[in-house]
């Protein structure tokens, strides 16, 4: 049997649901057997894939470069997984949205800047008005609500995937958990 | 007062009467457009040109073909004046004595008005609404006496119950039943509340029949009183009809300085009161029980039934609430008796409707047809079909709660289950024209951000779900929803209907529902044809990007 | 007083006629889902969620205030009611700011419960993010308006209970808002008796003790059946 090809993407997150990825420990290996880890943060590839199985998104989708992203990973993927509460709900990242970009801006680059007080125009994506959850942009396949979810949910959708099963989540992790 | 004195008064100011009656509307439309300067020029015209000894102006309520306003009618010479001004005064007054004149003239015995059965809007356009005589003159306040003198409480219920009049708030609970319940119902005090508070955009019915005729109401309400054994009436109305206000302070104060109001009516046991209750603008008190919170100074919002106000109503006492003009069909039923009532309209929707016919027709204004009438013969001989170079599409009634019924439907008779069965409701009399220029999703849409903003925001599914609801319409309509988006905006009609606590948020998707069933296609022509979940939310340029 | 005899579930229960369905179900170990109800204080059947479908009508009523009768046939969980359950949560979830992970009330908030109790793994409708503020002007306690899902629990509880009548709601639809005196700072209110009652009995974070931090605030509700059990027990 080929092994399955998972992707990992750190979008508007605070890479705390990849850092639940590893809490899984010796599980990792367990699982490497059955799958390929062909992109992520946690390794070198820079270009997107095609023909990706399974994707897990960690962070809510709060620029333009997110969108572009989101949407490549659509078309290039079978199965898309919002993992934790920014990729569900936009969470955290999502607690700026009832301010104006300049505010939040001016917030993060002037007023709580030591130093080279500016705010960046090039280089940094352009900021969406709200950052949203990744289902308000694509179809999504799966939620894994949880921030972060506990290495034992990853641990049991990413079995329940490989052995070909949608795993179902209930009672098993939570809105913050 | 006694029967004789009432007796008297009318003959009196029956002899009082001159020749020619010039009666000037001065009903909220015609005020607007000048009907008070309108009526000082017709008074100085007459006593310029000396013809004060034939001819007298007055006041009156609503002719009801507000989209000719002002008017000015004189029935004896068979005339009737539209878009009057006041330079138009001297000229109508002068052709009087026998001069000619050039103001629009409009057909007294077109379908508009030939069509019409005046039972609520009898007075209507005829008597001074802030003069009792005027009112006394027609019979006014006979039925009270007669109830109070002739007949038991139960005989009054019996009478209503046999009229088969039904609640013409919108509903059409059976009047009768309501009356006997509230009768039944123990209670060391009772109350009757009629219902003004109207509030569906482009209805102005009630408005009408309270700045024409407010001494109906009041008598229906006493009446009503007698029959349930209340003795302290309310009515609320809406602060936006400030003329309707005055002319029921006027109203009021009239009858109880005639003792038509107080205690021991026409020298009986009864007694009765009315005090006026004035809204603060919100839709949502139209609703009975909220209705009833407001009037309690408490914030205008509804509770769960049961308890029925019948049972548990205002303070907690046994209620009875109408609406407006449901109490102005309780003195014809005393007066002509109810099996006369019951041979009007159809075999379960008897008696006549007010409805206020607006949009695109030719003939805009106020009608009051037999129930069992078709909404062509409405469309087409009332309201003289659309206007020039226009084809009617579809009717609204209901307002917000209510429904679109398409031009091939518009042989429906208009009664309370035809209606209902065709995916709208008899609501409580808007009926709004609409030709091919007008998008029904836009329709929709307008609806449902007007539930949207006067939803109380009590229970959730009408707070939240108007919202959502609104916001895809507004999606769909800006081209940028999908098929998914139509499916969750059904998914949540069906919700928001099944689930909310009161009738506003229970029929606030039926103008999406309704436009759904029958011009789906008007929807699908706005949708996106990309497959759902693949198109950018934001902006479209983004979408399929791969670089 | 009279005894009714029914069903609720398929499950023979009989329950006393002033009794509302969701007693009887209490009564019975039969658990209906309830957001703006609480054991002693006055339902408002705001919240729908624990609307059930009853023989006999097509309406779906809500078990906390209506009163059982005999022969019904009630059903607390069908597919139907389900459905219209986690809809009504998703509702609530998009129309405020809820960010269950740095709520103070976290894993100690009813609605959280609800929603995990209902499987309900994301929100189908698009987030509002309306901008609602927080009020901390009271020396101990908080108000925090993107907790808040307008279940009058403080409302009834300061009016009924505390008899103070501190709290209301003002303005319209998804606008609506609780309020103290006559929308006045919480600190500034001459009528709040600081008695935190309030705060006991809000169903998520919206209004907390201060100097709580994430899933620090827990609630301590049982106090109201006890308090008016003695309260009776006096009369």
């Amino acid at each position: 049997m080929s092994k399955v090809r998972l992707a990992t993407v750190w979008m508007d997150g605070c890479s705390g649901c990849h850092m639940s990825l590893l809490d899984m420990d010796e599980r990792l290996i367990d699982l490497m057997q059955h799958v390929d880890l062909v992109y992520s943060p946690l390794v070198d590839t820079k270009e997107y894939p095609e023909n990706v199985d399974v994707v897990l998104i960690e962070g809510a989708v709060s620029s333009e470069e997110d969108v572009e992203k989101i949407h490549k990973i659509r078309h290039r993927s079978k199965l898309v997984v919002s993992l934790g509460d920014c990729a569900v709900t936009s969470n955290v990242p999502g607690m700026r949205n009832r301010f104006k970009i300049e505010d939040v801006e001016h917030r993060a680059y002037i007023e709580n800047a030591q130093n080279n007080q500016h705010v960046p125009r090039s280089v940094i994506p352009k900021m969406l008005p709200h950052s949203r959850p990744v289902h308000e942009f694509v179809k999504v396949d799966l939620f894994v609500p949880g921030c972060p979810p506990e290495a034992d949910t990853i641990f049991f959708t990413l079995s329940e995937l490989v052995a070909g099963r949608m795993p179902d989540l209930t009672g098993k992790t939570y809105f913050g958990a | 007062m006694l029967l004789e004195e009432l007796n008297a008064l009318a003959e009196k100011e029956k002899a009082g009467r001159k020749q020619i009656c010039v009666r000037c509307c001065m009903s909220a439309g015609c005020v607007s457009s000048q009907a008070v300067e309108i009526k000082k020029a017709l008074e100085k015209a007459v006593v310029d040109k000396q013809l004060t000894d034939k001819v007298e102006i007055r006041r009156v309520g609503c002719m009801g073909y507000c989209g000719q306003g002002p008017m000015v009618s004189i029935e004896s010479e068979g005339l009737l004046y539209e878009h009057v001004t006041p330079e138009n005064a001297p000229s109508i007054v002068e052709a009087l004595a026998g001069g000619k004149t050039d103001v629009e003239k409009g057909d007294p015995n077109m379908p508009f008005f030939a069509r019409q059965m005046l039972v609520v809007r009898a007075h209507g356009g005829r008597i001074d609404p802030e003069r009792i005589e005027d009112y006394i003159e027609v019979g006014g306040y006979t039925a009270l006496h007669r109830v109070v003198h002739d007949q038991t409480p139960a005989q009054v219920v019996e009478a209503m119950t046999k009229s088969g009049l039904r609640g013409r708030g919108g509903a059409g609970f059976p009047s009768g039943l309501k009356w006997a319940t509230v009768a039944k119902s123990k209670g060391d005090r009772k109350y009757v509340i009629c219902n003004g508070d109207e509030g569906d955009p482009g209805a102005f019915m009630d408005r009408s029949v309270l700045e024409s005729d407010p001494h109906t109401v009041i008598e229906g309400m006493a009446i009503a009183g007698y029959a349930v054994g209340a003795s302290q009436g309310y009515i609320y109305v809406r602060a936006e009809y400030p003329l309707a206000i005055s002319r029921l302070q006027i109203a009021i104060r009239q009858a109880k300085q005639n003792g038509l109001l107080g205690e021991g009516l026409f020298e009986s046991t009864f007694n009765f009161n009315v005090e006026i209750r004035i809204g603060a603008g919100a839709f949502v008190c139209g609703e009975e029980t909220a209705l009833m919170a407001s009037i309690e100074g408490r914030r205008g919002q509804p509770r769960p039934r049961p308890p029925f106000p019948a049972e548990s109503g205002l303070w907690g006492y046994p209620t009875l609430i109408n609406n407006v003009e449901t109490f102005a069909n309780v003195v014809p039923i005393i007066q002509k008796g109810p099996e006369w009532y019951a041979t009007l309209g159809t075999e379960k929707s008897k008696g006549t409707k007010v409805f206020a016919l607006t949009g695109k027709v030719r003939n805009n204004g106020l009608i009051e047809v037999p129930m069992g009438i078709t909404i062509r013969q409405i469309v087409e001989e009332l309201g003289g079909g659309a206007p020039e170079g226009a084809t009617i599409k579809a009717v609204q009634t209901g307002g917000p709660s209510g429904g679109c019924i398409p031009a091939e439907l518009f042989d429906t008779p208009v009664d309370y289950d035809s209606l209902m069965k065709v995916g709208s409701i008899m609501g409580s009399g808007g009926m709004v024209v609409m030709d091919n220029s007008t998008n029904m999703v836009d329709v929709a849409r307008f609806y449902m951000q007007f539930c949207m903003e006067e939803s109380c925001g009590k229970c959730i599914p009408c707070r939240a779900g108007t919202v959502q609801m609104y916001n895809l319409l507004n999606k769909i309509l800006s081209k940028q929803g999908t098929i998914k988006d139509l499916e969750a905006l059904e998914e949540l009609c069906d919700m928001v209907k099944n689930t909310s606590l009161c009738g506003l948020g229970q029929t606030a998707p039926n103008p999406v529902i309704s436009t759904l069933r029958y011009f789906r296609n008007e929807y699908l022509a706005l949708l996106q044809p990309e497959p759902p979940g693949e198109k950018a939310k934001t902006n479209g340029h983004l979408a399929g990007s791969t670089h | 007083m009279a005894v009714k005899t029914f069903t609720i579930d398929g499950q023979a229960v009989t329950a006393e006629e002033t009794d509302t369905i969701l007693q009887a179900a209490t009564d019975a170990g039969i658990k209906i889902p309830t957001l703006c109800h609480l054991d002693g204080l006055g339902d408002v059947g705001a919240c729908r969620l624990c609307i059930t479908e009853v023989s006999g009508t097509n309406k779906l009523l809500p078990a906390c205030v209506t009163k059982v009768s005999e022969g019904m046939e009630i059903k607390t969980n069908s597919e139907r009611i389900q459905k219209y359950r986690r809809m009504i949560l998703e509702l609530l979830f998009a129309e405020r700011n809820h960010v269950c992970s740095v709520c103070v009330a976290n894993r100690h908030c009813e609605l959280q419960t609800l929603a995990e109790e209902h499987g309900m793994m994301s929100v189908r409708f698009p987030y509002q993010y309306p901008n609602t503020t927080v009020d901390a002007s009271h020396d101990w306690f908080i108000l925090d308006h993107n907790r808040c899902v307008l279940c009058t629990r403080c409302v009834r509880v300061c009016d009924e209970v505390e008899g103070a009548h501190v709290w209301d709601v003002m303005g319209r639809g998804t606008n609506s808002r609780v309020i103290t005196d006559l929308n006045q700072p919480w600190g500034d209110s001459e009528t709040c008796t600081s008695c935190s009652k309030c705060v006991q009995v809000c169903p998520t974070g919206a209004l907390s003790s201060k100097g709580k931090s994430v899933a620090e605030m827990v609630k301590k509700r049982d106090f109201l059946p006890y308090l008016m059990a003695t309260r009776e027990e006096k009369i």
